[in-house]
């Protein structure tokens, strides 16, 4: 019987190595790697659009990943790069959409919601409870339960 | 009675949303390009064909033209390539080709094959120049003004009746419909 070992051995080197999607070449140091790894991270592959452009093996993505490489080394901020992205396809491009007047309502809905409910629920909670006091005030509905 | 008002209010209101929703449904597929109403990007590339000068911005000035991005390497642009013919035939605007990621060699083939609609095809071989007009899936075309701004968009194949409805309208607005 061939040891357990052995086999585990061979089918080890029988493995094809994982390929990781994202075959630019790394930056020259942590700090602006991390920054590019946070970057691609929160940017939008335009072809595969819900995907990441670190995520996703489409031309394009690999094209832009390349481009934030180029501008991070050419020593733009995170800003300014976002900045790049969106002046040539648009803040859909940001997976986290920026706060404007366009969009304000879209961020305050849930707010306005929230205190309307509230109101709502003011309104019910104290007509009821009126309710309540009355029939308590009431000799006739006191004598019905007894 | 008045009790059921305002919920009767509210599903009222929440069907005109959603039929407004479903009425720009088509649209929500195409992301609007930030490029519409600006200065067309610079660029300047090779000429698929050696010899002839470079491709770029000089090529929009002073007149209407149609930039085409493509390449042989895109299903849907073989799809709209007679429209391009078409374009050409009617004589309105020159048509300037963007190749994108393409090899040379392909794209000579095609156009000798398919007939070329273009004026002049630029090379961007590592689609830097996409990237600058913010092309996501060819093909895309852009129609530019004479005062080299982009002025309308199209992504996917061109065909004639967009090419009627949505492009030449903004040609006979400028010009004018005996200008043409």
């Amino acid at each position: 019987m061939l040891p357990t070992a052995l086999c585990a051995w061979v089918a080890l080197m029988l493995a094809l190595p994982a390929y990781a999607v994202d075959n630019v070449p790394p930056l020259p140091n942590a700090q602006l790697q991390q920054r590019y790894y946070q970057l691609t991270h929160e940017l939008r592959c335009m072809q595969c659009q819900n995907e990441a452009l670190a995520d996703s093996p489409v031309g394009l993505a690999a094209d832009l990943r390349l481009q934030v490489r180029e501008l991070l080394i050419a020593g733009q901020t995170d800003e300014q790069i976002r900045q790049h992205m969106v002046d040539r396809y648009g803040e859909f491009i940001l997976f986290r959409p920026r706060m404007s007047w366009r969009n304000a309502w879209l961020w305050g809905a849930p707010v306005v919601l929230m205190l309307l409910g509230v109101m709502v629920a003011w309104r019910v909670i104290r007509s009821r409870s009126q309710l309540v006091d009355a029939e308590e005030a009431d000799p006739n509905a006191e004598s019905l339960n007894s | 009675m008045t009790r059921f008002l305002l919920p009767l209010g509210a599903f009222a209101l929440l069907v005109v949303v959603l039929i407004v929703g479903l009425r720009h449904a088509p649209e929500k597929d195409i992301i609007p390009s930030p490029l519409i109403g600006k200065s067309a990007p610079q660029f300047s590339l090779h000429n698929l064909f050696e010899g002839r000068p470079e491709v770029g911005n000089v090529a929009l000035r002073g007149r209407w033209s149609l930039v085409n991005v493509w390449g042989t390497w895109c299903f849907e642009c073989k799809a709209e390539h007679e429209a391009l013919l078409f374009i050409k035939r009617e004589g309105k605007v020159p048509i300037i080709g963007i190749d994108w990621k393409d090899n040379d060699a392909d794209a000579q083939s095609w156009l000798e094959q398919l007939g070329n609609p273009y004026d002049a095809v630029g090379t961007d071989h590592d689609g830097r120049v996409a990237i600058d007009w913010g092309v996501y899936g060819a093909p895309e075309s852009f129609l530019i003004s004479p005062e080299g701004k982009i002025v309308e968009k199209r992504v996917g194949a061109m065909t004639p009746q967009i090419w009627q409805q949505k492009f030449l309208p903004h040609l006979q607005a400028a010009i004018g419909p005996g200008g043409l």
